[in-house]
């Protein structure tokens, strides 16, 4: 078996990521060579075969191209199995590979099991097992799903040469949204999440938060909605955090929102539904209102 | 200028769910349905398209589902879409992503549209896979994950939304898909009169036998729930009780309550 694993590089540099489909290969078992559009000056350190197209010829994002390279190094390795992290760049450009592969795509995998892979549905509540029907197959796999291993050696580069141009024009980056709290060094975050219901009951929610000392943190729709600034964001679009304690209130436990905050030494969650999957990894999951909860739980505190 | 959304209807996810018969998908008794989170920007910001443009730009809403997706389309067009296809499908859940875009290409390639917007990712499902499909399938140039979107002098410039806030600004010409991420933007509540006059508006019917004509390439072997870990502690009951065993976790497991 042979697996073809896609390494992605970001403003100037390797991501860490990439590292995840190494343990994710090492796992699958089998040959692994890696594909990348990055720098001849800082290859991944494996000792696997690399396709290297060079990224100041290439672009970061150009996906018409990166796809037309990648089938290159595809028709040379005849793959079983090209893999891509379930990131803004691997699921931007597998469905553009399986498409012209005619192969199956299977997303953002969190487990090899008998019988196929492992995959989240209805917002990581439920789980499917899932297997390609076709020989060759593309697959996704979830950030933080699988070990970083980072085998060490330098990889045997074989060079492709971009042709085509791509149809679209990349025109840079723009930075995140600059933050004026710093969640990271917070040793108490209370999280708003859509649970609490409409943006006057943030307060509650801050009420809790000052009472213990602590900052306010959000979910990726409070913000949407305009109830929380961005800069309490928690999650893969926001901040990773790891406080001492972690209070979740009215938040379901999207794969997203966990990236951000679950290293968090405690966690609590507040939530009416007890099959919520942020009952997966909190320490205490309380089946409550967050209304009535909440606010109990403040007057309490500050006597 | 022709324009179409894809929505797809989900279930509502703070349901209990439970296999269906064959094991492979959730069983939809006693289900309630809305529209996925993700095509409701998708529609919002084709609305926002259509009134830019006014009467030179028509903008239709397809949804591929069983009757009960009748009821997204409706809302959809009560937020502005001029008129709907309904590929009726009574095991649209059945189909892979594959064979879904492969259904809305076949329309799409009759209809010339210019510009093609999705969600994301369906929420049930969450393959991210059926918008980018359907644009390799009509050679549409396309842009995932979009939290910005300016359409000017035939330049469409839309920003992507990367890891960790920061964004990448692509420009792009039509034909192109873009697949519509969370906060792009406002989506409207449809209002009583617009309501009543989408009621008027034409709904196209089609089978999805006439339009499918590829088999699934990826199958589903078992549906079932994550296995508990265990290890956290599930507190219920009255608010007084709850709030004295939590103070009272919180002194024994962590060190912020003196
Ligand atoms: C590429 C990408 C990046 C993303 N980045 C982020 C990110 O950085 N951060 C982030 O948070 N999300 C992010 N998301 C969104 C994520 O997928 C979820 O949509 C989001 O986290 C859900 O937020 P929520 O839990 O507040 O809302 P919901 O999922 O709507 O959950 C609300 C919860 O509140 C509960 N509830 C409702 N009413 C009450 C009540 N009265 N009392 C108690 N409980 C109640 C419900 O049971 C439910 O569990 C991202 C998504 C994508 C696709
Ligand atoms: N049954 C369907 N009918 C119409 N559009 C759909 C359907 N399924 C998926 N889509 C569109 O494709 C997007 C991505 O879906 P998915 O690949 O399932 O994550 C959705 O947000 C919709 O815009």
């Amino acid at each position: 078996m042979k697996t073809l694993l896609i390494g992605e590089y970001r403003e100037g540099k390797l991501l860490e990521s990439t590292y995840e489909l190494l343990g994710f290969a090492s796992q699958l078992g089998g040959e692994t060579a890696m594909f990348l559009v990055g720098n001849s000056a800082e290859l991944p350190a494996c000792s696997c075969k690399l396709y290297l197209a060079d990224v100041v010829a290439s672009g970061e994002y150009n996906p018409d191209l990166h796809k037309q390279l990648i089938l290159q190094a595809i028709a040379e390795e005849k793959p079983d199995y090209i893999v891509l992290n379930h990131s803004s760049y691997g699921w931007d450009l597998a469905p553009r590979l399986a498409a012209q592969l005619k192969a199956s795509q299977i997303s953002e995998i969190i487990a090899i099991v008998d019988g196929g892979f492992e995959t989240g549905c209805l917002n990581a509540k439920m789980r499917r097992t899932v297997s390609p029907k076709t020989a060759r197959a593309v697959l996704t796999i979830q950030a933080g799903a699988f070990p970083v291993l980072q085998p060490g050696g330098t990889p045997q580069v074989v060079q492709l040469v971009a042709t085509a141009a791509g149809s679209m024009e990349f025109v840079g980056y723009e930075p995140a949204e600059a933050k004026d709290v710093d969640l990271a060094k917070a040793e108490i975050i209370v999280t708003a999440g859509r649970g609490v219901g409409k943006k006057d009951n943030v307060a509650v929610i801050q009420a809790l938060a000052k009472a213990l000392g602590g900052e306010l943190g959000a979910s990726r729709p409070v913000v949407d909605a305009g109830w929380v600034e961005h800069s309490h964001q928690v999650g893969t679009t926001g901040q990773t955090v790891s406080p001492k304690l972690y209070i979740a209130c009215g938040v379901s436990g999207a794969i997203q929102h966990l990236a951000g905050m679950k290293k968090s030494d405690f966690i609590v969650a507040i939530n009416k539904d007890k099959d919520a999957p942020i009952g997966e990894i909190a320490d205490v999951l309380v089946v409550a209102d967050v209304m009535q909860f909440v606010p109990a739980l403040t007057a309490k505190l500050a006597k | 200028m022709k324009i179409l959304v894809c929505i797809k209807q989900v279930p509502d996810l703070e349901s209990r769910f439970k296999a269906n018969k064959a094991g492979n998908w959730f069983d939809e008794t006693d289900l309630a349905f809305r529209m996925n989170e993700y095509d409701e920007y998708a529609v919002e910001q084709g609305v926002r398209v259509r009134e830019q443009f006014g009467e030179s730009c028509e903008l239709t809403v397809l949804s591929i589902g069983p009757d009960r997706v009748g009821e997204a389309i409706k809302k959809a067009l009560a937020m502005g879409c001029d008129n709907a296809v309904h590929i009726k499908d009574s095991a649209a859940a059945d189909k892979d992503p594959w064979q879904i875009a492969s259904i809305i290409a076949a329309h799409a390639k009759n209809t010339n549209y210019d510009l093609i917007f999705t969600g994301m990712q369906s929420q049930d499902r969450g393959s991210a896979q059926v918008g980018v499909l359907l644009a390799e399938l009509l050679g549409f140039s396309c842009v995932t994950t979009i939290i910005g979107f300016d359409y000017k002098d035939d330049i469409i410039t839309v920003k992507r939304e990367l890891e960790g806030g920061i964004k990448g600004v692509v420009k792009l010409k039509t034909p192109a898909l873009v697949t519509c991420q969370l906060g792009l933007n406002t989506p409207r509540y449809p209002t009583l009169p617009n309501i009543m006059k989408a009621k008027k508006k034409e709904i196209l019917s089609i089978p999805a036998e006439e339009l499918l004509s590829e088999e699934a390439l990826t199958a589903t072997a078992s549906f079932h729930p994550p296995a508990k870990k265990g290890g956290g502690i599930v507190l219920e009951g009255e608010t007084g009780d709850l709030v004295e065993k939590v103070i009272a976790l919180l002194k024994e497991k962590t060190a912020v309550l003196r």
